[in-house]
């Protein structure tokens, strides 16, 4: 199946008066994110022409510092940790110019905003561009704790409905900051593994239908707070393989939907945490392969 | 797409309004990586969506063609940034601006950029439009009850602008409809605690436990009513352990010998926090046990092991609870 997905990976932008392909062009650069990272994992990123690739990215920045989605488009924070993490796919995080990320204000903004989802984006690039030292640290521990409910997970604000994907931005964003002791691990390792269905799939809401993107947000969040064991694994690898479309590559969110590029790399990454053979290691914090991550840390 | 595209579409090259205007072709560099392959239409209304934008033309003109490129690709971010500007400037109808927005959001209910654009109309129009904005998202409850988006927007539209008063009633009505609806129940913990009308979770305890427990029993499978009721007493083993209504509705439960794992992990939790379990409890507990020659251990115990047979999806969960059962005396 590896050569079927790669195959559907480089193909898939290239779908002529395709309405999913315009209605992506404004997150290409994220697009670009879930398909390069699912070939790496795949032991394949050179499939593709790494020089391309950077040289479009440095066009999709802006002069404040930040990417936007894709040439032309404002700087964004969505995108420009997309860029950062493709960037260090090809370890040429040194075509950045750190300085000029450094906007204080541009940061500065998330604290009021509405989404926990900033809060993760912005600490994840941060810390991949080893400026963690730009941000009051505390405050931002403090924001995401205020968005903890009492079944120990987390919304997108104070008050908000558990959500999984919104429990992946929080744990990771407290992860990156070596701030897990935040984190009831008991009490949230049992509402995420109360998301596992009996189809082996995993919800992201309590009587919601499983999704493979949740083999992402609900397994690394597991795995960050030490409790994957909680789920059944070879169910969920079960699942996530009978998403895939077996002819023409590619997996879908639920068994026998149509394929997508975002799907395709939530369900590799899982079965990367699973440990499915024949992947490399993703880190569950910076979703990017371990030896990425390793190469950004261990060296300097 | 909406019915502004039934009319046959003249090119904006052919209106006279834009003559004076150069369109701007987007630019993907001399080596493009995946280019992607436009209508014509979506080409050319974006070319000048750039003019406009690169010129910052803050006009009824420009405002229209971002109507046009959001009509293409209501996820543009860039667009809808330089649609408000717009707004701001021409000092525009916010009020007909909202039932744009009420339109495409039928059509796109998950998108993020609609409902940020939303929420900052809705701030700047203020508590006036508190009802209207609550009516709307009772609308995109009606297709889909549990939308992220939406309720994210009705809890702020609460705090921001106000409207409590029919808040409780509205929950109980969605439960009706639908008693596994998550969101409302996290709706109905967001009222309980923090409508100004209600006085607080304290005073609403009580009644509010009835009905957990009526909705428990009910569909005791169902997850969302158990995590109410933890959530009304904090989420504290203790407190849960000294309202003898939680022990009695687990008992009820395992009366009906089926739908118990919820009940089962209850009676685990008290137990953990020094309950003395009734005989009639006891009784219960053992008549659901599937395998009657279980050892000889303590009651949390057994109900552990139970758990591990009835809910084998999560059995190395159950293992670990058992392990971590105080001693008893």
């Amino acid at each position: 199946m590896v050569e079927k997905h790669i195959k559907y990976i480089i193909s898939i932008e290239k779908k002529k008066d395709d309405f999913a392909s315009v209605v992506m062009e404004h997150l290409r650069l994220n697009g670009a994110y879930w398909g390069l990272t699912t070939l790496d994992v795949l032991g394949k990123l050179d499939a593709v022409d790494q020089d391309e690739v950077v040289s479009w990215i440095m066009q999709c920045q802006d002069q404040s510092g930040g990417f936007g989605g894709n040439i032309g488009h404002d700087p964004h924070l969505l995108y420009t940790l997309s860029a950062i993490q493709v960037l260090a796919l090809f370890d040429k995080i040194d075509v950045l110019d750190i300085e000029k990320n450094e906007d204080g204000s541009f940061f500065g903004d998330i604290w009021g905003e509405t989404d926990t989802r900033f809060s993760y984006i912005a600490i994840c690039s941060l810390a991949l561009l080893q400026r963690l030292d730009k941000i009051n640290v505390e405050k931002a521990v403090e924001y995401i704790v205020n968005c903890k409910n009492l079944d120990g997970g987390f919304g997108c604000a104070p008050g908000a409905e558990s959500h999984a994907g919104q429990i992946f931005c929080c744990v990771g964003a407290l992860a990156i900051l070596g701030s897990l002791d935040h984190v009831d691990k008991d009490l949230l390792g049992w509402w995420l593994c109360e998301r596992q269905v009996k189809s082996g799939g995993l919800n992201g809401r309590p009587e919601k239908l499983p999704d493979v993107c949740y083999s992402w947000w609900v397994l690394s969040s597991l795995i960050m707070i030490d409790r994957v064991h909680w789920i059944d694994k070879k169910k969920l690898v079960d699942f996530i393989l009978d998403c895939q479309d077996k002819e023409k590559g590619g997996i879908s969110d639920r068994p026998d939907d149509a394929v997508d590029v975002f799907h395709t790399y939530f369900g590799v990454a899982g079965l990367s945490l699973l440990e499915y053979p024949g992947l490399k290691a993703i880190d569950p914090a910076y979703a990017l392969p371990v030896d990425v991550v390793n190469k950004i840390f261990l060296t300097t | 797409m909406k019915g502004e595209e039934e009319r046959e579409r003249i090119p904006i090259k052919e209106r006279p309004e834009w003559a004076d205007v150069r369109p701007v072709p987007q630019d993907d560099g001399p080596n493009p990586v995946v280019p992607i392959a436009y209508t014509d239409e979506f080409s050319e209304t974006m070319d000048y969506f750039r003019a406009v934008y690169l010129a910052d033309e803050r006009s009824p003109r420009a405002l229209h063609l971002t109507k046009e490129a959001i009509l293409l690709n209501s996820g543009n971010y860039t667009v809808w940034q330089f649609r408000r500007r717009i707004l701001d400037a021409l000092n525009a109808d916010l009020h007909e601006e909202l039932q744009f927005l009420d339109q495409i959001t039928r059509e796109n209910a998950k998108n993020y950029q609609i409902w940020h654009h939303r929420r900052w109309l809705a701030e700047k129009l203020g508590e006036h439009v508190a009802n209207k904005e609550l009516e709307f998202t009772k609308e995109i409850f009606c297709k889909d009850p549990k939308n992220y988006h939406a309720w994210s927007h009705r809890q702020w539209v609460l705090q921001a602008l106000g409207g409590w008063e029919g808040e409780l009633a509205y929950c109980s009505e969605l439960i009706k409809d639908d008693i596994f609806n998550n969101s409302a129940w996290n709706q109905r913990y967001f009222v309980v605690s923090k409508s100004p009308l209600l006085g607080g979770l304290e005073v609403m305890r009580d009644p509010e436990v009835a009905y957990a427990i009526e909705a428990i029993l009910t569909k005791p499978e169902n997850e969302s009513p158990w995590r109410y009721l933890r959530g009304l007493h904090k989420n504290d083993g203790n407190s849960l352990a000294n309202d003898p209504r939680v022990a009695s509705v687990c008992l009820d439960v395992l009366a009906g010998k089926t739908d118990y794992v919820h009940a089962l992990n209850m009676i685990l939790d008290l137990l953990c926090h020094r309950h003395q379990p009734s005989k009639e409890l006891k009784d219960a507990v053992d008549a659901v046990s599937p395998d009657p020659n279980l050892p000889d251990a303590g009651l949390a115990e057994n109900v552990c092991s139970i758990l591990k047979l009835v809910d084998p999806i999560r059995a190395n969960y159950w293992e670990w609870r058992k392990s971590t059962v105080p001693a008893q005396d």
